[in-house]
C-alpha cells in the first residue's frame, strides 16, 4: 500500500498557559479533569490515525468534542501541543512558515461552516482569491475561477456579492474557492451544518458527485451522524478530544466499540448503512436460487428483490464469482430485529 | 419599606444624594471666596499662599480644604513648559550639516528633528498648493533661489480653475457616477465664481496632505496595536484622553514644537485625527470573523497578504468610518489651526468672525462645508467602487476618463490663454477669480442680519435676558456653590454604585486631578455649560429621533441630515448663532445644543432600530398599542445604545463649549485661548486640555460601565 496522505501519531492539543509542561509531566496519560483543575483545556487527546489517498474520513462528534480542533491541527491553523503529523510524508510541525504557505497554496483546500467568504469580493473574485494569492495574474485566475463557478453550478451569478446569495449558494462559492488551486487534500469543517435540511441533502448529493469526479483525499467534520454515514469511507467518532472509534460505517453500526458510540447507532436504519457482505453467510454457498446480488450493494437497495424470493440468494463479487449467500430471513432480521438483539 | 427591598439600588442612590446635599449645606461659602475672572488678578496678591515643589513656586488663594482643594498640581503646567523648552533648546546638542551655509552647526536634537519634519510637511503642502495655484517654492526645494533668479521661466504655473473644476467632476464621475459629478462641478464652480478660489485651494492642499498622512499613520498604528498586545496597552490611555481632548488644547504645545504655519497645522491635525482612526481600525480588525482569517490562511496567504487582502478589506466598513472621521477632523482643524497661522478658508472665517462680518464668515463657512461634503462623498464612493472584469473594452473606452481629462486640460489652457487676452484689466477670470472680484453675497447677509436684529431685537433680547438671568446665572451659581468635597463624594459615589470599586477609583483619580489643578472653578463653569447643552440636546435629540423612527422615510432622511451636519466643521456652527444672538453665552449654548443634538438624534434612531424585529412581532401579537410598544419594549431595549449617544453628546458638547471661548465664555476654554497667545502657555494649554478631557472621561467611564452592565443584563451584544 502506498504512503498515507495524512498520518497522525498521538496528536495532542491542549489549551492553556503551561500546556506543554503539563503534557510532558502527564507522560502520555492525559486526563481531562486534572488538566482542567490546572487551568488547561484538552482539545485533542492522543489522536492517531491515517488517511490514504482518495479516502474520505468523516470525523463525527458533538460540539466541544474537539473535532474542529483536530482539523485545525492537521491544517496547522493551530499548532498541536504534542505528537506528530505527516502530510504526504512531510513532517507538518517542522515546516517553517514559508514551506507551510507553499503547502497550503498547492496541496490544501478548506471549506468552513460559516462559509468565510470575503464580503468585499464578488463570487468570481472570491474563487480566484487563492490563485491570485499564489501570484497568478488576474486574467488567468479569473478564467480558472469561472471554470470553478461552472463546476459548482453558479454560472450567471459570478458577479454577485456573497451577501446577495443564499446560504447554499454561498457554500458553493466556499467549495469552489477551496477547489480552485486543485488541492490534493480537502478539509471540510461542518460545511453543511448551517444549511436548511433540504438544501443540506442537495449539497450532500452534489458533494458526492464532485468527489466521484475529483477523488480527493478528504477530512470531513460533522456533528450529524446520518451525514457521516451517508458520505464516509471511514468514520472517526470523537468525544472529549478522544477518538472513541475509527472504522467503516458498517462496522460502527454492527460493532460499536463503546457505550457512547452505541447510543449513536441505536436509531440508525441498518438497511441504509449495511452492505450485503456485512450480513451474508460466506460458508453456505449451496441450495441457492437464480437471483444474484453484488456483495457491495446497500441492503435497502436490494431488500425488496431478495424478500420476494423464497430461496436463499447468491452473493457475487464484481467478477461474478459466488462468495456467499443470504436468505430473506436474514434481511428481515436485519431490518426489524436488529435492535432487539442488541438489547 | 417594601419599595426599598425591591429596589436596593434606589436606596443607595438616595443615600448618596442625601450625603451630597448635607455636605453642600454644611459647608459655607468662605467669605474671601470669589470667582477669579482673570489670571492677572492673582499675580501679586498679599493674601495668597505659596508652596514650592520641584523648584516651581505655586501661588494660590487658600480656602478651607472642604470648600476648594489647594492647587497641589499647580507646578505641573510650569514644569511641562520648562521641560518642553529644555527639550527644544538645550537637550542633546549635536552637530548637523547645513546645506545652505555649507558648514556644521550645533543644534539640539529635538529642534533638529522638528525642523526637518516641518520642512518635509511644508514641502508636501507647497507641492500640492503650487500644482493648484502656481508658485516657486517646489522648484526652489530642488534647486536654489539663485537658480530661480537665473532661470526666471521656471515656475509652476498653477491650474486654471476651469481645469480643476472639470477634473474633479470627472474624478467624481469615475468614482460615484453622474450625481456626484454634477455636485462636484457645481461646488467647484460656486467656489470660483464667489471669489473663494485661492483660500479654498489652500485649504484643500492642507487637507490633501493631512488626511492621507493621518489615514496612513492611523491605519499602521491600528494594525500594530492589533498585532501586539503591548502596543495596544501603551496606546490605549493616549487614545482615551485624545478622544475627549479639545482640539484647541493641542495647538499650544505644538506651537512650541513646530512653530507657526501650515506645517504645524498639518502635524496637529495628525495628532488629533490619528487616534479615532486607530480606534476604528482596531475595532474593525477585531470584528473580522475567525473563520475568514482561517480561510485566508488556508488560501496560502502570508502575513502581509492576510493583512492587506483579507483583514483590512473585510474590516472595510469600520475603516471607512475612520476615514470619514479623519476627513471631518481635518476640516474642523483647518479652521481651528488658523489660530496658529494656517492659511486658507479657516483664516478668512476667523478673520470675518473677529470683525463680526457675518456675511463673509458665512461664505467662507459654506465653502468649507461644500469641500468637506464633496471629499466625504468621494472617499465613500471610492471605497465602494467595483471592478468589471468581463467588460470587453477597446482602448478608447478603457481610457475615456484620462482622455477626457487631457481634452479638458487643453481646452482649459486655451480658455485661460484666451482670457489673458480678453480681460484687459489685469484679472484673468478664466484662470482664477481673485478674492475680492467674485460675486459676494456678504452684503446681502449682513443686511439680513441687521434686518433681523432691527426687527426682532426686542424679542431676541428679551429671550436672551430671560435665559441668562432666570436660567443660566442661577445654574452657574449652583455649580460654583458646590464644595469640592461634596462634588468628589457625589462623583465617586456614583462611580461606586455603577461600577464598583474599580470604577470609583478611576473616577476619583480623574476628579482629583481637576480638583488639584488651579482651575477647579473654571472646570465647574465648563461642566455647567456642557450640562445645560447636553440636557437640552438630549431632550430634542431623543424626541426628534423617536418621532422620526415612526416612519421609514423620515428615519432615512434624519440619518442623512445627521450625516451632513456632522461633516460641517464645528466652527461653522458659531456663524448663524452669532448672527442671531451676538456675543453672549446664549450664542455659545445654542451652538452647543445644535452641535450636540446630532449624536443624540442619531443614536436614538440607531438604538430603536437595533431592537430585534422578532420582539416587535411578539409585542404586536400580545396586543400592545403603539405607545405601549414604545415604552415597554423599544425604549428599555434601545436605552443602552441611547446612553452611548448621551456619551457622544457630552463629548460634542464639551468640544463646542471650549470652542465657544472664541465668542467669550468664562470657562477652561478661555484660558486655553489665552495660553495660545502666551509665550509660556504650552504647559498651561496642555494641562487645561487634560482637565477638559478628564471631565469627558469621568462621564465616559460612568456611562460606559453602566451600558456594559445593562447590556449584559439584557443579553444584547
Amino acid at each position: 500500500m502506498s504512503e498515507p496522505v495524512i498520518k497522525c501519531e498521538s496528536v495532542y492539543k491542549i489549551f492553556g498557559e503551561n500546556a506543554e509542561t503539563m503534557l510532558k509531566e502527564a507522560n502520555g496519560n492525559v486526563d481531562a479533569k486534572t488538566f482542567q483543575e490546572n487551568g488547561c483545556i484538552v482539545g485533542v487527546n492522543n489522536a492517531s490515525f491515517e488517511v490514504s489517498k482518495g479516502e474520505m474520513l468523516v470525523v463525527m462528534g458533538l460540539s466541544g468534542s474537539g473535532k474542529s480542533t483536530l482539523l485545525r491541527c492537521i491544517s496547522r491553523l493551530t499548532d498541536a501541543t504534542g505528537g506528530k503529523i505527516f502530510i504526504e510524508g512531510q513532517d507538518l510541525l517542522n515546516l517553517n512558515n514559508k514551506e507551510l504557505i507553499e503547502l497550503r497554496r498547492n496541496k490544501m483546500g478548506m471549506v468552513f461552516q460559516s462559509f468565510a467568504l470575503l464580503p468585499h469580493k464578488t463570487v468570481v473574485e472570491n474563487i480566484a482569491f487563492p490563485l491570485q494569492i499564489k501570484g497568478i495574474n488576474t486574467g488567468e485566475s479569473i478564467n480558472k475561477a469561472m471554470d470553478m463557478v461552472k463546476l459548482v453550478g453558479l454560472d450567471g451569478r459570478e458577479n454577485y456579492f456573497p451577501r446577495e446569495l443564499s446560504g447554499g449558494q454561498q457554500q458553493r462559492v466556499g467549495i469552489a474557492r477551496s477547489l480552485a488551486v486543485e488541492p490534493d487534500i480537502w478539509f471540510l469543517d461542518e460545511p453543511f451544518s448551517a444549511l436548511d435540511p433540504l438544501i443540506r441533502k442537495e449539497m450532500q448529493d452534489e458533494f458526492l458527485r464532485l468527489q466521484e469526479k475529483l477523488q480527493k483525499t478528504i477530512m470531513f467534520i460533522t456533528h450529524d451522524f446520518d451525514e457521516a454515514l451517508k458520505l464516509a469511507d471511514r468514520i472517526a467518532i470523537m468525544k472529549d478530544g478522544i477518538i472513541e472509534q475509527l472504522d467503516t460505517p458498517a462496522n460502527i453500526v454492527l460493532n460499536p466499540a463503546t457505550e457512547y458510540v452505541r447510543k449513536f447507532t441505536e436509531e440508525v436504519p441498518r438497511e441504509k448503512v449495511l452492505l450485503i457482505e456485512d450480513v451474508m453467510d460466506s460458508s453456505a454457498t449451496e441450495n441457492i436460487g437464480n437471483l444474484k446480488v453484488l456483495r457491495d450493494e446497500i441492503i435497502e437497495n436490494v431488500a425488496e428483490k431478495i424478500l420476494t424470493q423464497e430461496k436463499t440468494v447468491a452473493v457475487i463479487d464484481n467478477n461474478n464469482n459466488i462468495v456467499g449467500s443470504i436468505n430473506p430471513t436474514k434481511i428481515i432480521n436485519t431490518v426489524f430485529g436488529g435492535r432487539k438483539n442488541n438489547n | 419599606m417594601e419599595i426599598l427591598k425591591k429596589y436596593p439600588k434606589l436606596f443607595q442612590w438616595l443615600f448618596l444624594l442625601i450625603v451630597f446635599f448635607a455636605l453642600c449645606f454644611a459647608i459655607d461659602v468662605p467669605e474671601t471666596y470669589k470667582f477669579i475672572r482673570g489670571q492677572a488678578e492673582f499675580v501679586k496678591d498679599p493674601n495668597q499662599s505659596t508652596f514650592v515643589f520641584l523648584g516651581k513656586e505655586v501661588r494660590y488663594y487658600a480656602f478651607d480644604v472642604f470648600w476648594r482643594l489647594p492647587p497641589l498640581l499647580g507646578w505641573l503646567p510650569i514644569w511641562i513648559n520648562d521641560s518642553l523648552f529644555f527639550l527644544m533648546n538645550d537637550w542633546m546638542p549635536m552637530e548637523f550639516w547645513n546645506e545652505d551655509t555649507q558648514e556644521y552647526k550645533t543644534r539640539p536634537l529635538v529642534l533638529q528633528i522638528t525642523r526637518n519634519l516641518t520642512a518635509f510637511m511644508t514641502f508636501l503642502i507647497e507641492l500640492i498648493r503650487e500644482i493648484l495655484l502656481g508658485g516657486l517654492e517646489t522648484i526652489v526645494a530642488f534647486t536654489s533661489w539663485d537658480w530661480i533668479d537665473a532661470n526666471p521661466w521656471a515656475e509652476l504655473p498653477g491650474l486654471p480653475w476651469t481645469i480643476v473644476a472639470a477634473g474633479s467632476a470627472i474624478l467624481a464621475y469615475k468614482l460615484g457616477g453622474r450625481g456626484l459629478a454634477i455636485f462636484a462641478g457645481l461646488a467647484m464652480t460656486y467656489i470660483s465664481i464667489f471669489g473663494q478660489w485661492k483660500p479654498s485651494m489652500q485649504t484643500l492642499s492642507f487637507i490633501l496632505v493631512a488626511a492621507p498622512l493621518s489615514f496612513i499613520f492611523g491605519l499602521s498604528l491600528g494594525i500594530a496595536a492589533f498585532k501586539s498586545k503591548r502596543v495596544e496597552k501603551a496606546l490605549y490611555p493616549i487614545l482615551l484622553v485624545m478622544q475627549t481632548m479639545p482640539q484647541y488644547a493641542v495647538l499650544v504645545p505644538a506651537l512650541v514644537l513646530f512653530g507657526v504655519g501650515d506645517h504645524a497645522a498639518v502635524i496637529i491635525t495628525m495628532i488629533v485625527a490619528v487616534p479615532p482612526m486607530i480606534l476604528l481600525t482596531l475595532l474593525g480588525l477585531r470584528a473580522v470573523p475567525p473563520e475568514v482569517i482561517e480561510a485566508g490562511r488556508m488560501s496560502g496567504c502570508n502575513n502581509w497578504q492576510l493583512m492587506f487582502k483579507v483583514l483590512i478589506p473585510t474590516a472595510r466598513r469600520d475603516i471607512l468610518i475612520g476615514v470619514n472621521q479623519v476627513i471631518m477632523v481635518c476640516f474642523s482643524m483647518a479652521v481651528i489651526s488658523a489660530f496658529i497661522g494656517a492659511k486658507g478658508l479657516g483664516f478668512n472665517l476667523l478673520l470675518a468672525l473677529n470683525q463680526l462680518n457675518i456675511g463673509l464668515a458665512l461664505e467662507a463657512g459654506l465653502c468649507i462645508s461644500l469641500i468637506a461634503i464633496l471629499l466625504d462623498k468621494m472617499s465613500l464612493a471610492w471605497a465602494n467602487k467595483q471592478v468589471d472584469y468581463f467588460g470587453n473594452l477597446n482602448f478608447f473606452q478603457r481610457n475615456k476618463n484620462s482622455l477626457f481629462f487631457g481634452l479638458i486640460m487643453i481646452v482649459g489652457i486655451a480658455l485661460a490663454y484666451f482670457g489673458s487676452i480678453y480681460f484687459k484689466d489685469g484679472y484673468n477670470y478664466l484662470f482664477e477669480v481673485p478674492h475680492n472680484k467674485g460675486i459676494s453675497t456678504a452684503d446681502f447677509w449682513n443686511k439680513g442680519v441687521d434686518w433681523i436684529f432691527d426687527t426682532f431685537f426686542v424679542y431676541i433680547k428679551a429671550f436672551n435676558t430671560w435665559l441668562i438671568v432666570e436660567v443660566l446665572q442661577p445654574m452657574r451659581a449652583l455649580y460654583l456653590r458646590m464644595p469640592a468635597i461634596a462634588t468628589i463624594v457625589l462623583v465617586v459615589g456614583a462611580g461606586y454604585l455603577i461600577g464598583g470599586t474599580r470604577s470609583a477609583l478611576v473616577v476619583c483619580g480623574l476628579t482629583l486631578f481637576i480638583a488639584l489643578s488651579p482651575w477647579w472653578d473654571r472646570a465647574l463653569v465648563t461642566t455647567y455649560m456642557a450640562t445645560f447643552g447636553v440636557i437640552v440636546s438630549c431632550i430634542i435629540g431623543f424626541t426628534v429621533g423617536t418621532l422620526c423612527f415612526q416612519n421609514k422615510h423620515s428615519t432615512k432622511f434624519m440619518l442623512n441630515v445627521c450625516d451632513i451636519f456632522q461633516t460641517f466643521p464645528s466652527f461653522v456652527y458659531l456663524i448663524p448663532v452669532m448672527m442671531l444672538f451676538g456675543i453672549t453665552d446664549t450664542s455659545v449654548l445654542i451652538a452647543v445644543i445644535v452641535y450636540a443634538t446630532i449624536p443624540a438624534t442619531r443614536y436614538t434612531i440607531e438604538g430603536l432600530r437595533s431592537v430585534p424585529s422578532g420582539l416587535h412581532d411578539a409585542a404586536t401579537m400580545s396586543g400592545v398599542t403603539k405607545f405601549q410598544r414604545l415604552f415597554k419594549i423599544e425604549f428599555p431595549l434601545a436605552f443602552p445604545h441611547m446612553m452611548l449617544g448621551l456619551n457622544q453628546t457630552i463629548v460634542f458638547a464639551l468640544f463646542m463649549v471650549i470652542i465657544g471661548a472664541f465668542i467669550g465664555t468664562e470657562d477652561l476654554g478661555q484660558y486655553i485661548l489665552k495660553a495660545l497667545s502666551d509665550k509660556k502657555g504650552a504647559g498651561i494649554g496642555l494641562t487645561l486640555g487634560i482637565c477638559v478631557a478628564f471631565i469627558g472621561l469621568i462621564f465616559d467611564n460612568l456611562i460606559r460601565t453602566w451600558v456594559d452592565k445593562r447590556k449584559k443584563h439584557l443579553g444584547i451584544d
